[in-house]
Parts: structure tokens; sequence; C-alpha cells
């Protein structure tokens, strides 16, 4: 018997799994920027189970459909353009950005629009009755059954066939590895929106609404703060960078409209808010970027196969070291 | 089910009444056993007798579709160990479902190159390191609580079925062909386990649901079952009163593994090939659904649950593609209007307590279901 056990792990050589250090050390730089791409993308839709788990002390399981059904409104968008698969156009740079903020602002729509009827139809009347946590995760589970399957039977199975709007081409190297367009726009327009994010739940009468329902539901309430209206902002605000988020994913991925896509990267985006806090919305921003950097290396030391494991050890690993994330759950803490 | 009409505990708790979960205990053994020996007999007999409205031909074979439902049922006995009777979310079951079957596979099939063993000697080892397995996942994750639980559940599942996809030896999409069998031949000589008749295979599948059933009935009087009502009640007052709560979280994962590979051996050795396509997430989620529609806690609940979950989409093949929007669709409108499910849980320590209570103070004290005590004039018989 542990002849024979031995012989199927070793039957193949060793070939299920290999440690290619040199791969990692000689993508090292490229894997840096590229896992950047990814990650600023998982910390866009982190935000969005950051903002709600803050407020509501709810895992937002639908949240991935949320997503999806933003990438879904690029595709569609980029096919109402005219545009098909295959082809990429070479449009001027202003019809290219106009078309872009296109895109963007339909996806943000739909998600926002979605992150706030899921808000209404599903959580809203178990809040009502008092329900408790589990019974708003199982329904969470539920919600996104249901928002995967409309897609399922509305598109098919199949993933949509990609549409680029632009090339992904280098634009200039950074220690020999190139940088392109995508990921710059995407890196760029990531943390600009994630410090207006920042910068609205800090500075603005509606962010510390909702830095107070974080904190204490209760009490904000006596203070005159409308909790129902701060829960829905919350959800709008996750839904419209999740929208975000799949314009961007789109341009990464063109093929990534499928109607299970969703779920991966809600999970990849819930690590990465775990890693860095959730409830914080910088651990966000950094649990995002570190995911998608750890996930890349993982990827080239063990081989493309591996990065969906890496990212789930990784959050297995986390959760078992420290809860908490890096920085802690601070929504409800008063920051300046 | 004239049980499922009974109002909410939360609105009359002095007032609620059981009507037949009441009868059937206040019945003698005896009189029990006349109803359950026909029933038994009955469930034994449904592949035979194939009755015309219940069938599902010719849509799908009857008692291939029997098989069906009754592995859903094993799952769903296995994932109330776990969800219902000790609280914890686990939303990776389908992940100790897949171990066991590839157990299977791996000892029986010719496509691997480990010993050849008969099925009968795999199935308990499938057992073992399924529980193995449930160890190994168990301990690093139950420190963790509630939605924490529930997600890192999910990514041991997520983890269970990349590693079926990716291991080599675990041969991903080419899977094992011709998994093991029990013994046994037809008067012609051929396997009387075979993946055309579904027969046999459900009736070893009822006996060991009814197997189960009694263990895990015992389990759940022991200590080890109270344990768990308490962790599932409130973690921390169960923790404060010196109850080591992680060992019986473990054992209440374990044990739950250990079913949950029993069926996953089963149900390779039915279909006779495993790959890595049956094991993802949404499978899981549909086990989750028969435990948490049939009601959480409650052993006929989930029987019941795993029923409808199995045998709708078989019996209505015109709906079998909108399965999943369906039971999405159950499942939130069974959260706001009841959370507990069709059968919820059902105490019956606490009936065991007011039966010594009021046979020492033979009087009519009566411990409504939800624990609250409650003085009832008519309370003189039960």
């Amino acid at each position: 018997m542990t002849h024979d056990l031995s012989s199927l792990v070793l039957a193949q050589g060793d070939s299920w799994i290999t440690f290619d250090v040199g791969a990692f050390v000689g993508n090292f730089w490229a894997n840096t920027i590229d896992g950047l791409a990814y990650g600023s993308i998982y910390a866009l839709v982190a935000l969005g189970y950051t903002l709600v788990y803050g407020v509501l002390k709810l895992i937002n399981f639908a949240h991935s459909e949320v997503f999806i059904y933003g990438a879904y409104a690029v595709w569609f968008t980029f096919f109402g353009l005219g545009f098909r698969s295959g082809a990429t156009p070479e449009l001027p740079v202003v019809e290219l950005i106009g078309f872009l903020l296109l895109a963007l602002i339909a996806a943000m729509a739909v998600s926002g629009g979605t992150a706030v009827l899921l808000e209404r139809v599903a959580y809203r009347p178990l809040r009502k009755r008092g329900a408790p946590k589990l019974v708003f995760l199982i329904t969470a589970i539920g919600a996104s059954f249901v928002l995967q399957q409309i897609l399922f039977i509305w598109r098919g199975g199949n993933a949509e066939q990609g549409i680029r709007l632009m090339r992904n081409e280098p634009v200039f190297k950074i220690f020999g590895a190139d940088v392109t367009n995508v990921t710059i726009i995407t890196v760029i327009a990531s943390i600009v929106l994630m410090l207006a994010v920042n910068a609205f739940v800090n500075r603005t009468k509606f962010g510390r609404g909702i830095r107070a329902v974080a904190q204490d539901p209760d009490t904000a309430t006596l203070m005159g703060v409308n909790k129902e209206r701060v829960i829905t902002l919350t959800f709008l605000i996750g839904g419209l960078l999740a929208g975000a988020a799949a314009l961007f994913y789109m341009m990464k991925i063109p093929q990534g409209a499928s109607y299970q896509g969703g779920f991966i990267l809600g999970i990849k985006a819930f690590t990465a808010a775990v890693l860095g806090g959730i409830g914080n919305l910088r651990g966000a921003l950094l649990g995002g970027l570190l995911l998608g950097v750890v996930e890349n290396y993982g990827q080239s030391l063990f081989g493309g196969e591996w990065r969906d494991v890496v990212a789930f050890v990784l959050l297995v690993l986390i959760l078992m070291v420290r809860p908490t994330g890096i920085l802690g759950e601070s929504l409800g803490k008063a920051r300046v | 089910m004239t049980v499922t009409s009974t109002p909410p505990a939360a609105t009359a708790p002095a007032k609620r009444k059981r009507p037949i979960s009441d009868w059937w205990n206040n019945l003698p053994r005896v009189q029990q056993w006349l109803v359950l020996v026909p029933l038994v007999a009955l469930i034994y007999l449904l592949p035979v007798l194939n009755p015309p409205i219940i069938t599902t031909q010719p849509g799908y074979d009857f008692p291939i579709a029997m098989f069906e439902v009754s592995r859903y049922a094993l799952v769903a006995i296995g994932l109330n160990i776990v969800v219902g009777q000790a609280g914890l979310l686990d939303l990776g079951y389908v992940g100790f479902f897949a171990v066991g079957a590839y157990v299977m596979a791996l000892f029986t099939s010719p496509d691997s190159t480990l010993h050849k063993l008969p099925f009968l000697v795999v199935l308990p080892i499938a057992m073992v390191v399924t529980m193995i397995f449930g160890v190994i996942l168990g301990t690093p994750t139950l420190r963790l609580r509630g939605d924490y639980l529930a997600i890192v559940t999910l990514g041991f599942g997520e983890i269970v079925r990349l590693l079926a996809d990716n291991v080599d030896p675990l041969r991903g999409n080419r899977g094992f062909q011709s998994v093991g069998h029990p013994p046994g031949t037809n008067a012609d000589g051929s396997p009387l386990f075979n993946n055309s008749d579904g027969t046999p295979w459900y009736w070893l599948c009822v006996t060991l649901i009814i197997l189960v059933l009694f263990l895990v009935g015992n389990l759940e009087r022991s200590r080890v079952g109270r344990a768990w009502v308490a962790i599932r009640d409130d973690e921390d007052a169960a923790e404060i009163m010196g109850l080591p709560t992680y060992k019986f979280k473990i054992w209440a994962f374990v044990s739950g593994a250990a079913v949950g590979g029993l069926s996953g051996a089963l149900y390779a050795g039915q279909l006779g090939f495993v790959n890595n396509q049956k094991f993802d997430v949404v499978t899981s989620m549909l086990f989750l659904a028969a435990v948490i529609l049939g009601g959480a806690g409650n052993k006929v609940g989930v029987l019941l649950g795993a029923i409808v979950v199995a045998y709708i989409p078989l019996r209505f093949q015109a709906i079998a593609e909108y399965k999943y929007l369906i039971f999405g669709l159950a499942l939130i409108i069974l959260m706001i209007f009841r959370p507990q499910g069709l059968l919820g849980a059902r105490q019956r320590l606490l009936t065991y307590g007011r039966q010594a209570y009021q046979r020492l103070l033979g009087r009519g004290e009566q411990v409504s279901s939800d624990g609250s005590l409650a003085s009832d004039p008519t309370g003189e018989k039960a």
C-alpha cells in the first residue's frame, strides 16, 4: 500500500506542482506591475464589501454579482457602440475617452442600481424584522444565486465574446518591465476613485453619517442621522465602485463577462478587504494591491493554474493569523 | 403538512401547539413502530411501485431519481450536524463530498495507480479519510465565527475543487472510469449494482440513511449533542460555562464530514465516473439550500428539504433549468417570512426536561418549545 501511495504522488515525477524560482525572479517586476493593475480592481470591489460591512456588519455575498452586472453593462455599451470582438479599432484619443466614460457611466449606473435594489428587496425586510446575522448571510447567498441565474437564463452559460476598445500596449518600461496603457489607466483611475471615496467618507456630512452609523447605529439615529438613507447610500457607493472596477476588468480581460465571472473575483475582493482589515477604507486599497501582487508572484512561482489557490490559501492564512486584517476594522473610528 | 402552518414562536409562545409532533411524541413506542414500519417499507418499495403521480418517468428514470433524492437526503443529514446542530455555517461542504468520491475512485477505479480494493472496504476508508480532512479543515478555521467561518469554508471548498483540477494524479477533467460498486450479481450474472439500475443503490442508500439517523440521533441526545445545541444558541455562554467549544465544534465538523464522505463515495459508485465537474460551489449552495429550506436542526425537516431540492427538478423537467433561480428565490423569501425553515428546529431536550419536571411535580407546568416557562391549565396530560 505504501508503495502505491508513494507512486500516486511521484508517478508523474513532481510535475503537478513545481517551484519555478527562475520565472519568479525573472518576471518579478512585470508581475509586480501587472499585480498592481489586478490589485486596484480588487481594491475597488473590496471597498464595496468594506463599506457595507462597516455599516451593517454584513458580508454582502451578492456584491460579486453587483460587479458582474457592471461588466455586462460595459459589454453592452461596447457592443451597442458598434464594436465587435476580434477587431481592435484605432480610435482618436478624444473619442476613445468619450466611449470609455460612457461605458464607465453605464457600468456605474447598472451596478449602483443593482446594489440599491438588492438592499431594498433582500436586506431591508430582514432589518425591519430584526433578523439574526446568519439569516442575512443566507439571504445574501440566495440573492447571489438569483442574480447569477437571471444572467444565466438571459445570456446563457458561455462568456460573452471579448470586445476591446483599445490595444493593451506598452507605454514605457520600469526595471525592464512593460507598463501598458491599460495598467496606467486602471491604477491611476482606481486610486483617484478611492481617494474620492475616502474624502467623501471623511469630509462630507453624508460621510460623517456613514461613520456615525458604523460606530453606533442607535446613537447615530438619536443624533438625527437617517440610518436607512445612510445604508442605501453605502450600498450605492459600493455599487458605483464595483461598476468602475467592472470597466477596468473588461479592459484588462475582455472576455470577462460571464454569469459566473463575478464569483472568483468577489472572493478575491473579499480576501483583499479582509487582508487590509474589513471595514477599513485604506485597508481595502492596501489589501487589494497586496493580493494582486502576491497572486501574481504565486502564479509565476507555481504556475498559472495555482493562481486562485494562492488567493484562497492567503484568505485562510490571514483569517487564522489576524482576522481583523493588517490595519484593523475601523470605519467607525473617528478619524480626521 | 399542518405543522408548517403553526404561528411563529415570537407571536404566541404560550399557545404554541404542534399537533402532529405532540401527538407523535405522546404515542407509546409500540404505536410509533406500528406507524413507522409500514412507512419505511413503503419508502423501500417506492422504486418498485413507481406510483403514477410521483414518478419522474418518462423524463427521468425513476429508481435513479429516487437514488438521487436519497443521496441528497444523506448529504442533508450530514450538513445538518454542522449547520443545524452546531450552528456552523459551512459553505464548502461539497469539499467533503468530493473527498469521499475521490477516495472511492482512487481505490477502486482501474484508471488509478493505487491498489484495487472492493467497494465495501473503501466505503469506511472514504469516511475515515474525509474525517481526517474534516480535522485538517476544522482545526484552523473553527476558531473563527459566523461570517468569517462561512467565507473560509467557502475558500476551502474551492481549494478542494482547484486541487482536483490541478493535481495530476486526480486526473482533472478526464476523471476516473468504472469506479467500483458493491458485490452481488443478478440471476443472469450481471452485477446487481450497476449504473443503469438505481433500485439497489436506493435501497443501500436508504439503509445507510436509517443507520446514520440512528447514530446521529443518539449523538444528539448525548453530551456531545447537548454541547452542540449550547454552542449554536450562545457560544459565549457555552464557553463561559466551561464547555470546550472548540473541541465540540471540531467534533461536529468531523461527524458531518464523515457523512458527506459517505454520500460522496456512494455517488461515485453509482455514477461509475468521477471527475472535477460536479464539485463546484453551486452544488454546495444547493446542499445548504436543502438544509435551510427544510429547517436547520430538525432531522425530519432537512430530509423534507433534501427531497424538495433533489426531487422537484427531476420531476418537473421543464423547470430543471431554473432550479438554482427557484432555490435562490426560495431562500430569500423563506429568510424574510420564516427564517427557521419549513419545519423549525425542535427542542427535544426541553421536551424531555418538561416530562421529567411534570413527573416530579405531577402538575401542568409547561415549557414551551422556545424554552419559556408558562403555566397551562390544560397541560395535565402533556
